[in-house]
């Protein structure tokens, strides 16, 4: 059972792959199929364990022993316990959405089936992700959704900027899968086992210093793959992809495997006081970035892409909060999983409608060309700056809660994120659907067909009751305590007080932006003249700058230095060596000039030294 | 008389022997030298003999002389061949087999 | 001074002067009647030591036969050749002094040193069978018999190695009679070429005979007394 929802896509995956140019034309509608039964797999499930009491909710699947050497056993397991199941509904099911949407989408492009076999690859590689029993098979699929990532974001790959943008992707995501490799190697040689359940009835033996270690290891790990602070400048390239793709894996799920890791780690968090602030911090840290970079780019998805980051954040900063946060992380991931994936595919729509620009100077008053569009949109935008009672509210006001109730400033910079968030969002809309048309000439905007305004309809609906599902009728906090535990923040800052204010900075954000954007006329052109800031913004707040100067150039000249040593140094002395050698050699073979008298004289001089020294031994 | 003074003159006939072996450029005396550097073992297996007062070293001289009569036999055809494609019993000047 | 010493004392130096003689004289002629005379001191040594049967076979091998042999190579190889006694290359004189001294002062020194045995001598070896020959005659044939019979196989070898050594094949067929005299007759020597000394001052055989001019005719020579023997065309047919 647990087994199908991973070998249906993977399935999928194969037949497009292998089959090849026969099946373009019922490749899209197998891969759309094959998703939605392993969603349906997964609602089956859900449904039955729905049926069990909290404890016996976990189901676990044996397949095969995958590797045996000497005490390192690493079995091939599967388990679906509250967490994964979330995790699966959320992949499977925005995963199908996205799917059909694509259809739309990419009714186009040639290589529709190749996509569709990435987009099946990379749900399977990700049901791999949450389905592992053992952080060894995580990284399995840790890597498969890298590579799918890297498939589908270069998958336009004849432009340079796609290439190149797939390339980063993939390197900076290296960086971070050396923190996984280095964490699960700590965690057997300290626990002497990778497994869940093992790691987390062992993690109380382990020593503060490796548990530290371990933490930092598995945030190193997180910041790669979920785009966090220092690792985050691959996500605002990544949106290079086809917007489909930007909407599940550089949005809804993918980027979010950092924070599922991270909590289902909580039994090494728990313990590690350093490594969870280490994990607020650059939560914080991110959130803030993200929220900061969003408000200057007038490209629609490097907005988004801004914004995705800014709320991963919150989900790392609530994962770093320790039980308080773990189900709040997980809430704001399922809310955030709808409303920006609807976003996305809004952002996928409206580029649809006006010739692929992305722009956002060139949109304006597109709610009367492009209503349900417009709708949805406006919907996942209400839900993600937290307005009452759409999803996001639900989520973000939990975790400022909870963040207050840990550090005043921790507090304040969720506090201040969620205003910013309001700003950039509500430039965002204003810029996009309000204010008179700054539509580049021949573009004629119009709605997209039904196949995907379908699913953005669907994930609207989910924007809008998603939070509340999830709170009243799905009753997340008990529904994942039995895996990450719960615990009430330590001095609580009564929510009667904080839920105004938050709800005023929002609307402050939001009005200030409304006023900038809504009410004056908006520059066709970026303005040039800008201040340090917002040019710090426009430009991912130097990301790629201080990369370049920290770690490429440093590296370029250690590597040329290295290089250096080794064709000089190295090289040097071994030819040195050699030519000593043969230079000695080329002297010695002087000694064999042909002269036979020579040789005799040799002779003449090691008998008079073996009777030299048989005189001297008086033998 | 002292038996040493045999082997004095058998060692210093034999150092005289290698010296033109190594000095000497005609192949021919060059031969010369190693016949004389056989001769003074020879004169020591005899002196050995009669200071031992047994015959074995009397006979291994004469081995060595029917062993020098090979050789010489086979070294002066040698340098006969050398002789006829080169045009010199120099050997110095047969020294091709080097570097 | 008992004779023995006599004898000693004069041939050993004899021999002496004739080793050195040997690698100082410029001529190979003289080199060789050098270590002839060296070796007949030799023999006379062995008489000394009671050895007749060695100094006689010393006499007939080496300076009969061993020698003999030399001087006939020598003859082939060219008898007026004499060696530059300079040396061509660098160091290899100081060095042969250098090392030939310090052998020699080393062997001797080992030899004054640690040898001092008394002198046994032979009446009780060669009395055994009636007499030196007889002594010798016993061992070798029976003692040393394998080695006997072994030389015997290498002289075999050697005189076999030395044929073929000195084998020519020969590349081109054997001229006939009639091609020979069609030769003669269309060269411009018809007749036969005029005596060595004919109405020179001598007959001898390297003397050239003097033709109705006045001048010499080198023709009349041997090839090997020409003017030109050292040039390759005679040399080859000295050498066959």
């Amino acid at each position: 059972m647990t087994a199908a929802l991973i070998g249906l896509p993977l399935f999928g995956a194969t037949v497009l792959l292998l089959g090849g140019r026969r099946t373009n034309a019922w490749g899209h509608l197998f891969a759309v199929a094959m998703s939605a039964s392993a969603f349906f797999v997964g609602v089956a499930t859900f449904v039955s364990m729905l049926g069990r009491s909290s404890e016996d909710r976990a189901v676990h699947q044996h397949l095969f022993d995958w590797i045996a050497v000497g005490s390192f056993h690493v079995p091939f397991d599967l388990q679906v316990d509250q967490l994964s199941i979330a995790f699966v509904l959320l992949i499977t099911g925005v995963g199908t959405l996205i799917h059909i949407y694509s259809i739309g989408y990419m009714s186009h492009d040639e290589n529709r089936r190749k996509f569709f076999a990435y987009l099946n690859l990379f749900v399977a590689a990700m049901l791999l992700l949450v389905l592992a029993n053992n952080y060894f098979l995580l990284y399995v699929g840790w890597e498969g959704v890298g590579l799918a990532s890297y498939l589908l974001i270069s998958f336009w790959q004849h432009k340079p900027s796609a290439a190149v943008a797939g390339k980063k992707a993939f390197v900076v995501n290296r960086v971070g899968d050396v923190g996984l490799s280095l964490a699960v190697m700590l965690m057997f040689v300290t626990f002497g086992t990778v497994t869940f359940d093992g790691v987390a009835k062992e993690a109380s033996k382990g020593d503060s210093t490796s548990l530290k270690l371990i933490g930092f290891a598995l945030l190193l790990a997180a910041c790669g793959k979920s785009a966090q602070f220092p690792l985050q400048s691959w996500l605002l390239d990544a949106m290079e992809g086809p917007t489909p793709v930007s909407a599940l894996i550089h949005a809804a799920t993918m980027v979010t495997a950092g924070v599922y890791l991270i909590v289902r780690a909580h039994a090494i968090f728990d313990l590690s006081e350093t490594a969870r602030t280490a994990v607020v911090v650059i939560g914080a840290i991110t959130l803030l970035l993200g929220a900061f970079i969003g408000t200057a780019k007038d490209d629609i998805k490097k907005g988004l892409a801004g914004s995705t980051m800014s709320q991963i954040g919150y989900m790392i900063l609530a994962a770093g909060l320790g039980p308080v946060g773990y189900v709040f992380a997980i809430f704001h991931l399922l809310t955030h999983g709808m409303f920006k994936a609807g976003l996305f595919l809004g952002a996928g729509s409206v580029m649809h409608g006006v010739n692929d620009d992305v722009n956002m100077r060139h949109y304006g008053a597109l709610r009367t060309a492009m209503k349900i569009t417009y709708v949805t949109f406006g919907l996942g935008f209400l839900a993600i700056i937290g307005i009452p009672p759409f999803a996001g509210f639900w989520s973000k006001d939990e975790i400022i809660h909870a963040a207050f109730g840990q550090n005043i400033f921790i507090g304040l910079a969720t506090l201040i994120g969620a205003g910013v968030t309001a700003f950039y969002m509500t430039r965002m809309m204003a810029m996009t659907f309000f204010g008179e048309a700054r539509w580049e000439k021949g573009v004629h905007p119009h709605e997209s067909p039904l196949v995907m305004t379908a699913p953005m309809m669907i994930l609207a609906v989910g924007s809008v009751f998603g939070g509340m599902a999830l709170k009243f009728l799905g009753n997340i906090d008990s529904w994942l305590e039995p895996v990450v535990g719960h615990a009430n923040p330590a001095n609580d800052v009564s929510n009667t007080i904080l839920i105004p204010v938050t709800l005023a900075v929002v609307l402050a954000g939001a009005g200030y932006a409304w006023v900038t954007y809504g009410q004056r006329p908006v520059p066709v052109v970026a303005p040039a003249e800008v201040s340090l800031l917002t040019r710090a913004a426009r430009n991912d707040a130097y990301g790629d700058a201080i990369n370049e100067a920290v770690f490429m150039r440093p590296g370029l000249h250690l590597t040329r230095a290295l290089v250096w040593f080794d064709s000089k140094g190295i090289d040097g002395f071994i030819a040195g060596l050699a030519g000593f050698i043969a230079a000695l050699s080329a002297r010695g073979r002087k000694i064999q000039n042909g002269y036979t008298r020579s040789y005799a004289l040799t002779m003449l001089g090691g008998a008079a030294l073996i009777a030299f020294v048989l005189f001297l031994v008086r033998l | 008389m002292n038996p040493n003074n045999y082997l004095i003159l058998a060692a210093i006939l034999f150092t005289i022997g290698a010296f033109g072996v190594v000095i000497r450029r005609n192949a021919i005396i060059v031969f010369m030298s190693v016949e004389m550097m056989l001769n003074a073992a020879n004169l020591a297996f005899a002196s050995a003999a009669h200071t031992t007062g047994s015959l074995d070293g009397q006979v291994i001289a004469f081995f060595v002389m029917v062993v020098a009569a090979a050789e010489v036999v086979v070294g002066l055809a040698i340098i006969v061949t050398i002789f006829r494609t080169r045009r010199s019993a120099s050997i110095d000047e047969a020294n091709l087999l080097k570097y | 001074m008992s004779g023995e010493s006599v004898v000693f004392w004069i041939t050993g130096i004899f021999a002496v002067v004739g080793a050195l003689g040997m690698i100082v004289s410029r001529k190979a002629v003289h080199s060789a009647l050098w270590v002839a005379f060296a070796m007949v001191n030799l023999a006379i040594l062995y008489f000394t030591l009671e050895a007749p049967f060695l100094a006689t076979t010393q006499i007939v091998v080496y300076t009969g036969a061993v020698m003999m042999l030399f001087l006939f190579v020598l003859m082939i190889v060219g008898v007026d050749s004499s060696d530059s006694l300079l040396e061509t290359l660098k160091g290899q004189r100081l060095l042969a002094i250098l090392f030939g001294l310090a052998f020699g002062a080393l062997l001797i020194s080992a030899i004054t040193s640690t040898i001092s045995v008394r002198n046994n001598g032979l009446e009780v070896a060669n009395g055994d069978y009636g007499g030196n020959i007889q002594g010798l005659a016993h061992l070798i044939f029976g003692r040393y018999l394998l080695a006997f019979e072994v030389t015997s196989a290498l002289l075999i070898t050697a005189a076999l190695g030395a044929m073929v050594l000195a084998h020519r094949e020969r590349w081109t067929p054997r001229k006939t009679h009639i091609e020979m005299s069609k030769e003669r007759t269309f060269s411009n020597q018809v007749t036969p070429l005029p005596n060595p000394g004919v109405l020179a001052r001598h007959n001898a055989v390297d003397t050239p005979a003097l033709l109705p001019d006045g001048s010499p005719s080198q023709a009349s020579l041997p090839v090997q007394f020409r003017e030109t023997a050292q040039d390759s065309d005679n040399s080859k047919e000295v050498t066959s």
